[in-house]
């Protein structure tokens, strides 16, 4: 009776352990939104610079539905992106990873442009400091004299106006 | 024969293009008149030549000339007439043929316009279109041939020009068709429209350097290749906006831009081009900035040949397709050539392109423009660090990797929003001189009305802050551009009494280039809208639907009533057509038919959205799947693409400020060339 009872037991255990997966699993599985969601978030390696969410091909097709399985075994984002690096490299991310080599694409360009705006800059300190010797040529003067006063566009208008009357 | 024929006529180009730029240098060296019309003449000749030779290339496409190895890639026998045309810039070969057709076709415009007062630039500018044409016909003539022929040579089929010994010639029996995706009215003029482009800004850079060889480095050059430069603008502009409009319409992933390495490419000689016009104006109204534009005009045209590479060779694709395509040093080598030849003569002549007045202030029309160039150049880099860095990195990792849209979208996005704060500052600010009590005079109302625009938007639209600065941006240049066109308008018609109509019209009439900038700004607004609509606030769904299931998204129902598959042999297509109802707050809507068809040569399948459109937003369903039992259901994408309207309109309305600016009126090379200038002359228009 007690090696009964002790079966009993054990069997509704077992019983209940997997009818809790059979619901963790019939409950929720992924919807393709949520595939989607993690499927956007990769690019195909065969097919370039298209995204896994998108990719018409049958290649592209397999690995969204391997994403729905994965979501369903209870994977998160990460660990499924993580899977996909380590089996395609890291050309399936979006963006480089941050770190090692990979920190070029994102420093490179905000150097040069700031080497661009200093550049740009001391030009233009350069160019606007009043230069007591050289004498302004050609009268370029003339625009920046008090006019800056008035409303130099409609004085300007007008006067080319009256030139051409 | 005419495989022969085309690629004989090729050969004899190629030869010609040789001889015309030693005739050229020959006879500006020596002074020889007749050794430079002797050039000209041979210039002149290309254009027939390499019509002759498009012509052989266009019928043996037409024919079904499957004998010829392009021939045989890019159509087949369902294709109709005008896409057998078409394929002519669909494959590698053919389009390196229609570039060298396009190039020609401009250079023998330029060069039967009356030289009479430039006649020094002359040889020169044939030097460049000539030698540029060397290089493309050099290309197809050597490596890429699209008369090449299939020779059937002990079993094996073998591509050859010539017959080889013991060869019979190869037909196939049908070809391997177009890319289903280029078979797309859109892809009919898109890749023309950005070749176009791409060609015309050949003429501005062949003129500059001719001015650099020369020492004639007043702003001649610039005022004779100003159209010029408009119209290269506006066919690449146009192009974008096409495949923009093709992408949303054929690729089936609900956008418009990729951040594709192809249009990546496309888009980085319309970035500095965008800074050379406005940059060119400094040197135009002030005498400024005259190395600038130089460089500006040599790194379009470098941009424009590395873009014509990237878009169709593949060969940056990675370090292993670079090292094995034949054509990959070769065009290394001449992109290179041609910035070391064009630089080093900048740097001969850098005391010869000194400013001929100053800046005189920081916050200047000028000062202005100058940081645009900045931010132009910033997207330049960001945009040419992030195409080239996957080869980069495999050269130096061994490890490819991707730079998609969101390394783009986050560097370029503060960019863009600095450029649409400056479009709202810089029509205000005057040339020579402005300060921030003036510019605040004239901003303050239009800057505080963008600001109550903003606060209803977030009281009503959205609260995302991203979208509220865009908004705010967006009604600023609005109100700026807008109260210009009123401000001048009112000023014209105290001064001539006409009514409000005449006078904005006559003023736009006489000052094309600034009004039509500013109808193009107005429109880039629009475009702003588009974009942060579909950006922002896009929602997208997916979900697999039996007959009668709906699905709700965004305010919308959509319904799956049927789904019909039928094969078209004609056209060698399988068509499958679902229709969905659309509904919204219970009212019908009506029906939207999402379908895919699949080519039977090319074995590839084209997605068909099926799109509702309003100025409010976009329904746009894609078919993505179905049961082979209709009733069992299928599988449906669907976005809701907000404000997405407004990028199409705003694309047209710039298409037609640009033709406005660039409409001929007068010839801008008769107008007289300022010597000395004085700002106080300098009109207000432009």
């Amino acid at each position: 009776m007690k090696k009964f009872l002790y079966t009993l037991i054990f069997t509704f255990l077992l019983g209940a352990l997997f009818t809790g997966v059979a619901l963790a699993q019939g409950n929720n599985p992924p919807t393709d939104d949520e595939v989607n969601a993690v499927a956007h978030k990769l690019y195909c390696p065969v097919c370039e610079s298209t995204p896994l969410d998108v990719c018409p091909t049958e290649a592209c097709h397999d690995w969204r539905e391997l994403i729905r399985t994965m979501l369903a075994e209870g994977k998160t984002e990460d660990e499924i992106i993580k899977h996909f690096e380590e089996q395609y490299g890291a050309r399936v991310l979006a963006e480089p990873p941050k770190e090692g080599f990979y920190w070029l694409v994102y420093l490179l360009p905000p150097a040069v442009i700031l080497a661009g705006a200093v550049v740009l800059f001391r030009s233009l300190k350069e160019w606007t400091k009043p230069k007591a010797a050289a004498p302004v040529s050609g009268g370029a003067g003339g625009a920046s004299s008090s006019s800056a006063e008035k409303d130099e566009y409609v004085t300007r208008l007008e006067e080319e106006l009256k030139k051409q009357k | 024969m005419f495989a022969e024929f085309g690629y004989g006529i090729l050969v004899v180009s190629f030869i010609v293009a040789i001889y015309s730029v030693f005739a050229a240098v020959y006879g500006a060296t020596s002074k020889s008149a007749a050794m430079v019309e002797s050039a000209r003449r041979s210039m002149l000749l290309m254009f027939p030549l390499i019509s002759l030779s498009a012509a052989a290339l266009i019928y043996l496409l037409v024919n079904n000339h499957f004998e010829v190895a392009f021939v045989y890639e890019v159509t087949s026998r369902s294709m109709p007439t005008y896409l057998k045309v078409t394929a002519w810039w669909g494959g590698q070969a053919g389009s390196l043929v229609f570039w060298s057709w396009l190039l020609a076709a401009f250079a023998s415009a330029v060069t039967i316009r009356k030289w009479e007062r430039d006649i020094e630039f002359l040889p020169w500018v044939i030097v460049i279109c000539s030698t540029t044409l060397i290089f493309f016909l050099g290309m197809v003539v050597v490596f890429e041939n699209p008369f090449t022929r299939f020779w059937l040579v002990n079993g094996n089929v073998e591509p050859h020009m010539f017959a080889p010994a013991n060869a019979t010639l190869f037909t196939a029996g049908d070809g391997n068709g177009l890319n289903p995706l280029l078979r797309h009215p859109g892809m009919v003029i898109h890749p023309p429209m950005l070749y176009l482009g791409f060609v015309s800004y050949v003429i501005p850079y062949a003129f500059a350097m001719a001015a650099l060889i020369t020492g004639r480095t007043d702003d001649r050059w610039i005022r004779l290749t100003r159209r010029w430069s408009l119209w290269a603008w506006l066919f690449l502009s146009f192009g974008l906006v096409l495949g923009g409009r093709w992408a949303y319409d054929v690729l089936g992933w609900g956008g418009y831009w990729g951040w594709d390495p192809v249009e990546i490419a496309a888009f980085m000689p319309w970035l500095t081009g965008t800074a050379f016009l406005h940059s060119v104006m400094i040197q135009e109204k002030r005498g400024l900035l005259k190395h600038w534009n130089m460089i500006l005009v040599i790194l379009t045209y470098a941009l424009v040949i590395f873009g014509t590479f990237l878009t169709r060779s593949g060969v940056l694709s990675s370090v292993h397709a670079f090292a094995n395509s034949p054509i990959g040093p070769f065009f290394m080598g001449f992109v290179t050539l041609s910035l070391v030849v064009s630089i080093a003569l900048v740097i001969w002549r850098w005391p010869m392109l000194r400013g001929e007045t100053e800046m005189k202030s920081m916050l200047s029309r000028e000062a202005l423009f100058l940081l645009n160039n900045l931010l132009f150049m910033s997207v330049l880099v960001i945009c040419f660090w992030g195409v080239i860095f996957p080869l980069v990195s495999e050269l130096f990792t061994g490890q490819k990797v991707t730079v998609g849209p969101p390394f783009y979208e986050r560097a370029t996005a503060p960019i863009f929003a600095a450029l649409m704060f400056l479009m709202g500052v810089a029509p205000l600010s005057a040339w020579g001189h402005s300060t921030i009590q003036t510019l605040g005079r004239a901003m303050w109302k239009s800057a505080l009305a963008a600001a109550i625009i903003t606060a209803v938007l977030f009281a009503t639209y959205t609260q995302n802050y991203i979208a509220l600065i865009g908004f705010f941006l967006i009604a600023l240049v609005l109100l700026v551009t807008f109260q210009e066109f009123w401000r001048a308008a009112r000023a014209r018609q105290r001064a001539q009494s006409e009514n409000f109509l005449t006078s904005l019209t006559r003023l736009m009439g006489r000052n094309r280039r600034r009004y039509g900038g500013y109808i193009i700004h107005i429109s880039m607004m629009l475009m702003a809208i588009g974009i942060l609509g579909i950006e922002i606030f896009q929602k997208e769904t997916q979900g697999s639907l039996k007959q009668g299931d709906q699905l709700d998204i965004g305010g919308y129902t959509v319904e799956y009533r049927e789904l019909a598959s039928w094969d078209d042999s004609g056209k060698g297509v399988n068509f499958t057509r679902a229709t969905i109802d659309v509904y919204k707050n219970g009212i019908y809507l009506g029906e939207l038919n999402p379908r895919i068809d699949y080519y039977f040569d090319s074995q590839q399948n084209m997605t068909i959205p099926g799109n509702r459109s309003t100025f409010r937003d976009d329904l746009y369903v894609l078919l993505v799947d179905w049961q082979p039992v209709s009733s069992m259901g299928a599988t449906f994408k669907i976005f809701v693409n907000p404000l997405v309207n407004w990028l199409w309109i705003g694309s047209l309305l710039f298409l037609v400020g640009i033709i406005f600016a660039a409409w001929p009126d007068r010839d801008p090379a008769e107008e007289p060339v300022r010597v000395a200038r004085k700002a106080n002359q300098t009109s207000a228009a432009d």
